[in-house]
């Protein structure tokens, strides 16, 4: 992902003018399924879109790693822990992967951490909820890996070359991140009272938390039909969390736990479950920066960012001095 | 320079012996040495490769967009380079 | 002690090392100096849980009793742990935790050496993957010192102070008691004089390279493969061992 060096020259140039003549030839590419690479020619608000969209995907990844991270220390067997710490690892992974693909439209990495770190970047809601018990890890897997693959798995085929790249790999690796989950939850479910009654509050907890991911419903989401039309976005909020429903209640039942949702039923016409109505409140007050969480998790990222700097100016004088030393 | 972030490089894997390296995407160092370590920990976690190269984003020289038509058109019309432009009389074999 | 119960007790020692050190790199996690930084931190600890559940492992068969992993890991108690002082070391900041596995590493990468050629066919075995990796991470760990020692002034007046801090509990590593000399001389084991010289020319290289002073000889703690440990690892074995002690014989 190369380009990022070769875009710094060309700032002045991104102000040309935007003709409908570029704006319907770029549209055509879109249209005929023709990847976008970095260098092409792009409409400043497509770059803008995918600048905001892939820098809040690798935020999330990187605050991500600190609910499951609040149990790596206490995991329960070495077993468990190595998978544990291996999925959390892949999280830093792919949020390297999704800050390296945001670089190639001419933003920094080091831009885009300081948004972050002043609250002006968003990261998904889902992260700002607490880790209460070791069930909550197995929660997490099963329903917050198993939302956000949905929303992935359209994303390797989306429009902007770089994204897509990162995706596929993204996806390929978290595969194993929803079964560990459903794995733990398997193992609580078949274990003790007290182990069952640990999965089903997690499952009570992140349930709702969980549909909330996939945003507001499609007539109140503001960026979708444009995302849409560039192929950022491949299917509706509302069509992805239908499919996360359909597919997350019968497992549920295989559990022999209970969706939290009293209005849950099978709708035999359409073949889907109808679910009740998401608390839209709670999920405006969480992306407002008023979950549970919120403070603590920008804090601890703070911190680490804070109590880091003299260690990376320590490795860039070390370079500089080695590069003056090489010339001399 | 303290504010200033670590250089971006690029990671090219060779996943076997016999095959080519492949781009596999970027991260940051503050210099070559380490820029290897981080590729390795960051690109071959699952074992995907026996061989790695990095190099600074800044000195790869790339192609320009606009040109693309002046670069890579002019190939297209020489069909004659592709073997599927000949036609083999029946009956001729090992051709 | 019988030659058996020795090595029941060395390969539980080298497990300790493994988890003690890996539980501390844990803690770390989510707050690394740069995100290139957690993978290697992650790989490392990776890494060390992976050898301790080996050692684990064959503990337990030596031993014969039917104790798995876990309950080497998570129903000991302190006394019974025989890992290394420097390990259980809080973390402090990123110069001390470096420097501890520095120092570490340079030890356990010509121990696993030497146990690579013990009589023991499987600590010989487990040794050879081991060092494979440790090797990696001593090389990593050099790289870091060489730039915090030879970086900004800070930095290297912290890897100073961290070096100097760190070197009273590098003495237990070369002291060798009963169960060292039996592994020695049952097992063919490892001579702790002369992975003493090993350890010191290679630190030695390193520390120059970064422009820091290696610390003078000084006193020297000891008592962790005894099992008298400081007051910090009764406090990382209680949020380790918390699940397993809350809910005893669950299957998670």
């Amino acid at each position: 992902m190369y380009t990022q060096g070769l875009d710094q020259a060309g700032t002045d140039e991104q102000i040309a003018v935007e003709t409908d003549e570029l704006l319907s030839a770029f549209q055509e590419r879109i249209d005929a399924e023709e990847k976008i690479e970095p260098k092409d020619w792009m409409p400043e608000a497509y770059r803008r879109t995918l600048i905001r969209q892939i820098s809040q995907h690798a935020h999330s990844e990187i605050i991500g790693m600190q609910p499951e991270g609040n149990w790596l220390t206490r995991a329960p067997s070495l077993k468990r822990k190595v998978i544990l710490l291996a999925k959390v690892q892949d999280e830093a992974g792919h949020g390297l992967y999704l800050y390296s693909a945001a670089e190639t439209l001419g933003v920094s990495r080091a831009q885009m951490v300081a948004d972050l770190l002043s609250g002006k970047a968003k990261y998904s809601s889902i992260f700002n909820y607490p880790t209460l018990t070791w069930a909550d890890i197995g929660t997490i897997g099963w329903l917050v890996d198993g939302a956000a693959i949905m929303n992935q798995i359209p994303l390797c085929r989306c429009s902007y070359g770089p994204y897509a790249r990162a995706m596929v790999r993204v996806c390929k690796e978290e595969s194993f991140h929803q079964r560990q989950g459903f794995d733990i939850m398997h193992t609580l479910c078949r274990g003790s009272d007290e182990q069952k009654a640990m999965a089903q509050g997690a499952l009570n907890r992140w349930w709702w938390p969980s549909l909330m991911m996939f945003g507001p419903n499609d007539s109140e989401s503001k960026h979708s039909a444009q995302s849409m039309a560039w192929k950022i976005k491949r299917f509706s909020n509302d069509e992805l969390r239908q499919k996360f429903v359909d597919a997350t209640v019968q497992q549920a039942d295989f559990l022999g736990l209970r969706v939290p949702d009293d209005e849950l039923r099978f709708d035999e016409d359409s073949g889907h479950y109808r679910f009740g109505e998401i608390d839209w409140q709670e999920l405006f007050d969480v992306i407002a920066g008023n979950g549970p969480c919120n403070k603590q998790r920008l804090e601890k990222r703070r911190q680490a960012h804070s109590n880091g700097a003299w260690v990376r100016e320590a490795a860039q004088a070390y370079a500089s001095k080695q590069a003056s030393r090489a010339a001399a | 320079m303290s504010k200033q972030e670590w250089p971006l490089y690029e990671v090219f894997v060779r996943s076997k012996a016999g095959l080519s390296h492949r781009h596999a995407g970027s991260v940051h160092a503050p210099d070559d040495q380490m820029a290897l370590d981080h590729a390795r920990d960051a690109y071959t976690r699952r074992s995907e490769g026996v061989s790695l190269w990095v190099v600074r984003s800044d000195s790869i020289v790339a192609s320009d967009p606009a040109e693309t038509s002046a670069f890579f058109e002019p190939a297209k019309d020489k069909i004659y380079r592709h073997p599927t432009f000949y036609e083999i009389p029946d009956g001729v074999k090992n051709l | 002690m019988s030659a058996n119960q020795a090595l029941i007790a060395y390969t539980l020692r080298l497990a300790d090392n493994a988890l003690i050190l890996a539980q501390r790199m844990v803690e770390l996690v989510a707050a690394e100096p740069e995100l290139e930084e957690e993978l290697a931190n992650a790989n490392f600890a990776l890494d060390f849980i992976g050898q301790a559940r080996m050692f684990y492992t064959y503990a337990g068969e030596l031993e014969g009793q039917g104790r798995s992993e876990d309950d080497f890991a998570f129903m000991r108690d302190e006394r019974e742990f025989g890992n290394l002082l420097l390990l259980e070391q809080p973390n402090g900041h990123f110069g001390d935790a470096l420097v501890r596995q520095f120092l570490f590493e340079a030890f356990y990468l010509h121990l696993l050496e030497a146990l690579m050629r013990c009589s023991d066919q499987r600590l010989c075995e487990i040794a050879a993957r081991a060092i494979k990796e440790v090797k990696y991470h001593f090389r990593h760990s050099s790289h870091w010192l060489v730039r915090l020692g030879d970086g900004t002034e800070l930095s290297h007046n912290r890897a100073q102070t961290s070096l100097d801090d760190a070197w009273r509990y590098t003495g237990e590593m070369f002291t060798a008691d009963e169960i060292d000399t039996a592994m020695q001389e049952n097992f063919d084991g490892p001579d702790l004089a002369s992975i003493h010289e090993l350890w010191r020319r290679d630190i030695a290289t390193v520390v120059v390279e970064a422009t820091l002073q290696l610390p003078d000889d000084q006193w020297m703690a000891s008592g962790g493969k005894q099992g008298r440990h400081s007051e910090h690892l009764g406090f990382l074995l209680a949020e380790m061992q918390y699940l397993q002690r809350s809910f005893p014989g669950a299957t998670w």
